[in-house]
């Protein structure tokens, strides 16, 4: 609808609405074996020798894979330069495993006293609003118990936001499991 | 180069997570509170966009997946305009839109509705703001569908809409809905919004003057993302 300013000069944001289960038409056509349209973000944001993958499900409430989500990652470069230097991708859960994968590089750090890390976003059916969770990397520990914006955030659930290294080879990957609720919630955040 | 924080989402403007009337969220939704740090560079900065990267139809569903025809259904034209909360146009906004067909069947592996496909249409299109924000695109208006819920509940006629503003704090998904349906306030995925006045901004307005005589209808719907704050003070002063 036609908006008007409210009394102090500021329009309201548009309301959330979930991204439902066929969000995969209009974000990621290739997930159900259609073409991606020209230029459209996918899951590989960078293909160089030193990429990175990073691999894993998103478990709801009841411990079941979420098998219909989008996510998105949004991260800095390998030195930390953010905005058109930022690397932006999508990625979709596996119709039947629920398994996400994506490709990117390892952010470097943006500034002194911020651990490198990746941000996150979950889009499903089910998710009102989408979900901002944060990717960073067990390489990385100490720099993350040190991060001041994780001050408030207690070491149990700050482990909920590091990406375990899966492998031993000279290109990384990682796996970031995300729990919805419970026990082992994921840390999400109000940016 | 970044410019100013944005302020803070306001939580009571959007569907809390936990909506028990719409089922899927039970077991989706955090139990814990959010917890809200400073932003930083890679909050205040985002993906963007070019008008390069946008195909001819992109912004047209009726041809955008022709086998030979237009796709069937009623003919519309979606239009308005993307702004911030201080009522700034944004240019370069990316739109992507996704929606049923006019029988209410998605394109989609997983949707198992006995309306048929139309296989001139796919539901799938883009489009992006120019440099007064104004965004269109044309499409047929989607029908509604049947979904378990409480049994049988229906969707109202809507379209999927996902929108990149400037920065990743901007970042939106939504569904528009059309001015008088009366399937609106019957749908438990509306409802998961509170406040009847919230559900109204979602709600796209015929624009009957904006028609394409002989041809297609017009509805207006505006779209906010989230704006900068206008001073470094107020930063402070709502952050402390
Ligand atoms: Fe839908």
């Amino acid at each position: 609808m036609t908006r008007e300013p409210q009394k102090d000069g500021r329009l309201k944001e548009t309301p959330s609405q979930t991204a439902g289960p066929y969000v995969h038409i209009g974000t990621a056509p290739q997930s159900i074996g259609r073409e991606p349209l020209p230029n459209q973000p996918g899951p590989v944001a960078y293909d160089g020798a030193d990429s990175i993958t990073i691999e894993g499900v998103i478990y709801d409430g009841a411990g079941e894979p979420v098998r219909d989500a989008m996510v998105e990652f949004w991260g800095a470069d390998a030195q930390g330069r953010t905005g058109e230097h930022g690397l932006f991708g999508r990625a979709t859960s596996d119709f039947k495993t629920g398994e996400f994968r994506f490709q990117t590089v390892k952010p470097g750090q943006m500034k002194e006293g911020l651990a490198p890390r990746i941000d996150f976003l979950i889009f499903a059916r089910g998710i009102n609003l989408h979900l901002h969770t944060r990717i960073y990397f067990q390489e990385d520990q100490a720099l993350v118990e040190a991060d001041p914006e994780l001050r408030r955030v207690a070491p149990k659930s700050r482990a909920t936001l590091i990406a375990q290294r899966i492998d031993g080879g000279a290109k990384a990957a990682y796996r970031f499991d995300v729990n919805l609720q419970g026990e082992n919630e994921t840390v999400f955040f109000d940016v | 180069m970044s410019g100013l924080p944005f302020y803070r989402r306001e939580r009571g403007e959007h569907p809390p997570a936990l909506t028990p009337g719409y089922k899927s969220s039970v077991l989706r939704a955090p139990f814990r509170p959010l917890v809200s740090p400073e932003q930083t560079e890679l909050d205040m900065t985002g993906p963007t966009f070019g008008h390069g990267m946008l195909g001819p139809l992109d912004n047209d569903l009726i041809r955008n997946a022709s086998q030979g025809g237009e796709a069937l259904g009623e003919r519309i034209i979606v239009h308005g305009r993307v702004l911030d909360e201080n009522a700034r146009p944004i240019p370069n906004a990316l739109i992507e839109a996704w929606q049923a067909n006019a029988g209410g069947r998605y394109a989609h592996t997983n949707d198992g509705y006995l309306a048929p496909l139309d296989p001139n249409f796919s539901g799938c299109g883009r489009t992006m703001s120019d440099g007064d924000g104004y965004y269109r695109f044309r499409t047929i208006r989607p029908g509604p569908y049947p979904w378990p819920n409480n049994g049988s509940d229906w969707r109202p006629a809507h379209i999927h809409l996902s929108i990149f503003g400037e920065a990743f704090s901007q970042r939106l998904i939504t569904q528009l809905y059309f001015e008088g349906d009366p399937l609106i306030p019957l749908c438990p995925i509306v409802n998961t919004i509170p406040d009847p006045d919230v559900i109204e901004r979602l709600v796209a307005r015929l624009d009957f003057k904006n028609q394409m005589p002989f041809d297609s209808l017009a509805y207006r719907f505006d779209i906010v993302l989230r704006g900068r704050r206008q001073t470094y003070f107020e930063n402070r002063e709502e952050g402390a």
